[in-house]
């Protein structure tokens, strides 16, 4: 079924698909009016979503090696471009994405630029050649340009430890999500989203998780824009928000100064007690803080998190499987595209909720009005009982002040819906949303470690005689046992300890930005030079994150440090990254240059044309 | 110069405009944000709408253009790929 035609088949495929999709959305409308509960429209379309994916990763089980790997470099274009929309674009991504844009304002707005930015660095530094290249994985890359089994492992180690940050938080976020929509407990939910997401990829590795994850982008696009043009024309924002919100950011301007932002001290909110997680309202949604500092703390997230982009290796293997490496450059800017749908919505869908519950003037507004009044309002009592919402009268005037509500990040993505007063079964189609922007990143990194671990560490160091039946059975195991593990952490909660996802661009940053890049770009650079970049890198970076995080200085450090140049534990790959440039560059010198056959292998790797340097492996 | 040398030369050169772009709608932009805000886009404070759409809309445009022109400096040294895409 998946030869020959397929391909061609693509569109009208996926076309049939969308639509039936839309005809279930309708559907599911129909069945609210008749009376079916909230719940059970929540269970449906989770349930038939994740249904979908398993058949199409069923579809594409495969016993051939470059399917598994890079499925088969047949995908167009476009289609692997919506593909890595889906592998990028996160749970959090999809649920707290507007909420930070809420609270944060213009400073948050750092992560926006940032996670878009970074794929000029993707096209221009990277995919093309690596898809030239020919390569299984990333640290396949490494470990052939450079020479070596040590190069090779050292650039697995970085792998492991950037993505598998990342996926205890998506494994962590299908959990949140499937509890909440199938009504069971966060635990046995984590357990639902891992078996979802091995069904997923365990049979047809890279080509059974392409072929689904277009499928879950087609769905996390819908789940996202339908509610916030939907609400756009409920609230008076106008039918196309992207352009018509300028009078709606100023009039937020004008409600910030009306009820003042004001900062709550530390231990009157403890005394309060207001649950941990919660937000309030501080900073100005538009105005750009003043002062170098602020600057700097802006430009120097957005560095970080553009260079983590371009070295993540879940994202730059999706450019392994294009048919060429035009259609490489060219599918980057497809997924820049489709992502661009989704993060140019987040800060609309971000003001719209703002101005819904800040202005006295819609009937949603809350601020300003009294307490016992909003205290009785359905939703506000919904999410209060599972403490995502929460309302402390500071100041004891039985008034609602803007700092005197809380309210967790991801409220604003699932609870906007209904406060703007649509039926329902939007709210059912935001779950089933979440599920696939979670589902589609956790698939990703799973299977990047996975493979990396099968292809660079077991066949290419342990068995290089190992059979093509072997291999898949190996990349198989190591697939369950990845995400097994991701699950086991992510149940125990024990993803506070892991701190931020923005970690894993750090980490990744640190020890393979600048090793992938002079490996295209300077043909000077030499193994030893590499091996001695990544360990510095990764090894500086990590520990200027123990220094620098209060939980980890504590215990390591005996005392709370103060970021050296506002560089926080956020921002540490800007420690990491130099280091490794500067130890790269100097090792590199200081050994005998590359041999004439790797020069002339980085030679063929900066054409098109010709052979990739390595083939079917 | 071979053809290859000067096709990479080409190449190199197209990078760095490439790049000067990019930093130009990440950094530099940003780096006047109080300055921009006084100035308005489509209603929006021009700061604001850069972080929120305009930079990022930048980007997108950034790399078709980029490919395009990557694609002519293939075919200009003979380099470029057969088949569909």
């Amino acid at each position: 079924m998946f030869k020959g035609d397929f391909i061609k088949n693509l569109p009208k495929i996926y076309g049939t698909y969308t639509g039936g999709f839309l005809v279930f959305i309708i559907l599911m409308a129909i069945a609210e009016q008749a009376g079916v509960s909230a719940k059970n429209i929540g269970v449906m379309f989770v349930a038939f979503t994740v249904c979908i994916y398993a058949l199409i990763g069923y579809l594409s089980r495969t016993i051939n090696v470059d399917a598994y790997y890079v499925a088969g470099r047949q995908v167009p274009t476009v289609f692997n471009g919506m593909a890595t929309a889906a592998d990028w674009m996160s749970g959090a991504s999809f649920v707290a994405l507007a909420g930070g844009v809420y609270f944060g304002g213009y400073t948050y707005m750092a992560f926006l630029v940032g996670w878009t930015g970074g794929y000029v660095l993707v096209a221009t530094l990277m995919a093309p050649y690596l898809r030239k290249f020919g390569c299984y994985t990333v640290p396949d890359f490494i470990g052939t340009r450079y020479g070596g089994n040590l190069v090779r492992a050292c650039s697995v180690f970085v792998l492991f430890i950037a993505s598998f940050t990342y996926v205890t938080a998506q494994i962590n976020a299908t959990g949140t999500i499937a509890s909440r929509a199938l009504g069971i407990p966060f635990e046995a939910g984590v357990w639902v989203g891992l078996i979802s997401i091995l069904i997923c990829s365990m049979l047809g590795g890279m080509r059974a998780v392409t072929w689904t994850q277009v499928a879950q982008y087609i769905v996390l696009i819908i789940a996202y824009l339908i509610p916030v043009f939907w609400i756009s024309s409920n609230v008076g924002g106008g039918i196309f928000p992207h352009l018509m919100l300028g009078d709606e950011v100023a009039r937020l301007g004008e409600l910030e100064q009306q009820f003042g932002l004001v900062k709550n001290s530390a231990a009157d909110m403890k005394a309060a007690g207001v649950p941990g997680g919660l937000k309030y309202i501080s900073g100005s949604h538009s105005g750009v803080p003043e002062g170098g500092m602020a600057v700097w703390k802006y430009l120097s997230l957005a560095i970080c998190m553009m260079v983590g982009t371009a070295s993540l290796p879940h994202i730059l293997m999706r450019y392994f499987t294009t048919p060429s490496v035009r259609a490489a450059r060219k599918s980057v800017a497809w997924s820049l595209f489709f992502i661009f749908l989704l993060y140019s919505s987040a800060p609309m869908l971000a003001t719209l909720s703002k101005l819904a519950l800040m202005d006295p003037n819609l009937p949603t507004g809350i601020i300003g009005k009294s307490i016992s009044e909003v205290q009785s309002i359905e939703w506000v009592q919904r999410w209060s009982e599972v403490k995502q919402v929460f309302i402390a009268d500071f100041n004891g005037d039985g008034i609602l002040q803007l700092n005197e509500w809380f309210m967790r990040g991801d409220v604003v993505v699932l609870a906007t819906p209904e406060v703007a007063g649509l039926p329902f079964v939007i709210s059912g189609l935001v779950f089933a949303g979440g599920m696939a922007a979670a589902m589609s990143t956790a698939d990703g990194l799973v299977l990047a470690i996975s493979n990396a671990l099968s292809h660079d560490i077991y066949y290419k160091i342990i068995d290089p005689k190992a059979d093509t039946a072997k291999r898949l059975l190996v990349a198989r195991v190591l697939l369950v046992i990845i995400g097994a593990a991701g699950a086991y952490i992510a149940s125990f909660r024990l993803t506070s300890i892991l701190g931020s996802v923005a970690w894993a661009f750090d980490f990744a940053m640190s020890g393979l930005f600048f090793p992938l890049v002079l490996g295209v770009w300077w043909k000077r650079a030499t193994r030893q030079g590499a091996i001695a970049g990544i360990m510095a890198g990764i090894i500086s970076g990590t520990l200027y994150l123990t220094w620098v995080f209060p939980k980890f200085s504590v215990p390591m450090w005996g005392g709370v440090n103060t970021p050296f140049l506002g560089i926080d534990h956020l921002r540490f790959g800007l420690i990491g990254a130099p280091i490794c440039l500067v130890v790269m560059v100097v090792v590199s010198l200081m050994t005998k240059e590359p041999s004439p056959s790797v020069q002339k292998m980085v030679d063929d790797t900066r054409i098109p044309t010709g052979k990739p340097i390595l083939g079917k492996q | 110069m071979s053809n290859k040398d000067a096709y990479w030369e080409k190449t190199k050169n197209h990078m760095f405009v490439t790049l000067a772009l990019w930093a130009f709608f990440s950094l530099v932009v940003f780096m006047f944000g109080s300055e921009l805000n006084t100035m308005s886009f489509l209603g929006y404070p021009l700061a604001y709408y850069m972080t929120a759409q305009g930079s990022l809309l930048a980007f997108v445009i950034i790399l078709f253009w980029t490919a395009n022109k990557q694609e002519k400096i293939d075919e200009e040294h003979g380099f470029s790929e057969r088949g569909d895409d």
